[in-house]
């Protein structure tokens, strides 16, 4: 049944009885011509791609746990597509332009708010650097804004312009930025990929990948053996533990990522704001939680939880940024598994297995890929081919040198991004 | 998280910088595929492994095997020599 605002009104005032699940909750059937391993936001999307524009038509979603349980509902929300580099500055393009027309396409609120995005910066340098990218951004077709101090005090009046350490030289604005309800895109993918028949099967641990002569025939899992002409592996932080099922060893390294929010407030910070010298970065939800975040621990980890120096770390980068938020009290913090690549760019490729797809090394920022990289996999997976806004994603760079996307510019080498 | 150093004893998360996996050094300066694995590739396990960590007040690199799922350390001596 379609979403309306008329329907709401009539389930109003019939006391809500009207309201049914979603999604079915299927048993895994034999056999499928693709699976789909993991039900996080990249996953729901390459499936609900491959119904609607590649007429699949016997597609399955396997999720260890329940969908939209991983990362898809553990991030910071953030959308934007202010990337420098060829390869990445064309695929955030597309999933921005994806994004604004999902809720359309999808028929679900996703609470998309282009509120506009301001990237601090605090030295000539960085000027420099903000200046250049968002000439790139242009270029790319989208939007940006070089901000003076002034500029920005006018957006961001209760930022500390009088401290002297990391003044405020001006910002890099993208107004297209901005944010989304991370659950609801996980949901709002899965109603609309179960209503084109995907099978969404949740509880489902996918244990082994089947090869036979190199190529991919099916998966073990915990509910059973499933066949498949095509596997896709879709899971985030877990990439190396599913591709090692291949005997696939990947250039990936796991590390934690931690978020705050505090408790709910009135509105206050209607944009969001990054900080260019605590690695920093703040938004306002919709609930009235500040919810920010900085950089990585930086060692490996599965720990889904950080320690407490990257916590001060990210509490001192607030208060020097913006002393107003020592009022606030932190409610809640938590950690997501990131798959961090050595150029902490993503990877959307074919494997050396025949049939087995990957789409992986999303580090921190996959959220805002969850539309480009669900609709650049399903072409890849249905097409033997890549999309043209991914094509750059290879998984061989690494070990060619050709195409690196390293976009700080620290170098291609774990444990730099 | 706390770190053993065989030097100072165990200390404090913010005394360390993690330097990566533990990994042999390839023989050989030329570019293949055991320099590819060397730089890039990581087995990445959700359990026990082994890394590099620099402790910045006595100087000295280490090698620390610990539980990558629950940060539990099991042995931290001195990293060896490369190639040794
Ligand atoms: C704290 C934090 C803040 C972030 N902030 C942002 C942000 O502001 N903007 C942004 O763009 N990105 C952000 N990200 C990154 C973003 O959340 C991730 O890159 C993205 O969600 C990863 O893709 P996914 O949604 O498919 O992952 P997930 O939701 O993690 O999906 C992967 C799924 O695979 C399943 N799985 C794993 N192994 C198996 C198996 N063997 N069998 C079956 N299923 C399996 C998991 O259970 C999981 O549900 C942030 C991440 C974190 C942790
Ligand atoms: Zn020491």
């Amino acid at each position: 049944m379609a979403y309306s605002g008329w329907r709401i009104i009539r389930e109003a005032l019939t006391g809500n009885a009207g309201w049914r699940p979603v999604w079915r909750d299927p048993e895994p059937k034999s056999e499928y011509d693709i699976v789909i391993i993991g039900g996080g936001g990249h996953g729901l999307a390459t499936a609900y791609y491959l119904a609607k524009e590649h007429g699949a038509r016997s597609v399955a979603v396997l999720e260890k746990g329940y969908l939209g349980g991983g990362n898809v509902g553990r991030n910071t929300t953030i959308v934007r597509a202010n990337y420098f580099l060829p390869g990445n500055s064309e695929f955030y393009s597309h999933s921005l332009k994806l994004w604004e027309g999902l809720e359309q396409d999808l028929n679900y609120n996703v609470m998309h708010s282009q509120r506009g995005l301001i990237n601090l910066f605090h030295s000539d340098g960085q000027r420099d650097a903000f200046a250049r990218r968002g000439n790139a951004m242009i270029n790319q077709g989208d939007d940006a804004v070089l901000l003076d101090r002034e500029g920005v005090r006018k957006h961001l009046p209760y930022l500390d312009f009088e401290q002297g350490r990391f003044p405020i030289y001006g910002g890099l604005y993208h107004p297209r930025g901005g944010t989304a309800r991370h659950d609801a895109v996980a949901w709002g993918y899965a109603r609309a990929a179960d209503r084109r028949g995907v099978d969404l099967v949740q509880n489902c641990e996918v244990t082994g990948i089947d090869v036979e002569g190199g190529r991919v025939t099916g998966v073990q899992t915990t509910r059973g053996a499933i066949k498949a002409k095509k596997v896709g592996i879709v899971v985030a932080g877990r990439s190396s533990q599913v591709a090692e099922m291949a005997g696939l060893r990947l250039p990936i390294e796991s590390h934690v990522l931690q978020a705050f929010v505090t408790e709910g407030l009135k509105p206050c910070i209607d944009q969001v704001v990054s900080f260019g010298m605590g690695h920093f970065y703040i938004s306002q939800s919709d609930k009235g939680g500040l919810v920010f975040g900085g950089d990585l621990d930086f060692y490996a980890s599965y720990a889904a939880r950080g320690n407490l120096p990257r916590v001060e770390h990210v509490m001192e980068a607030a208060m020097t940024l913006m002393p107003m938020i020592g009022q606030a009290k932190v409610l809640r913090s938590w950690g997501g598994i990131m798959d961090m690549t050595p150029d902490g760019s993503p990877i959307i490729d074919r494997t050396p297995v025949e049939g087995l797809y990957l789409d992986a090394g999303w580090c921190y920022g996959g959220f805002k890929a969850v539309p480009g990289s669900g609709f650049a996999f399903a072409h890849l997976i249905a097409q033997d081919r890549p999309h043209e806004s991914a094509a750059r994603m290879r998984l061989d760079r690494f070990a060619t040198g050709r195409g690196l996307m390293d976009e700080e510019g620290t170098g291609a080498q774990h444990n730099l991004h | 998280m706390r770190l053993p150093c065989p030097h100072c004893g165990e200390r404090d998360l913010r005394e360390f910088t993690y330097k990566g996996a533990d990994l042999p050094l390839p023989e050989g300066p030329d570019w293949g595929p055991d320099w590819e694995a060397y730089l890039h590739l990581r087995r990445n396990p959700a359990g026990e492994t082994r890394d590099l960590w620099y402790h910045g007040p006595c100087g000295s690199w280490l090698s620390v095997t610990r539980n990558t799922a629950t940060h539990a350390v099991a042995e931290s001596r001195p990293a060896r020599e490369p190639g040794s």
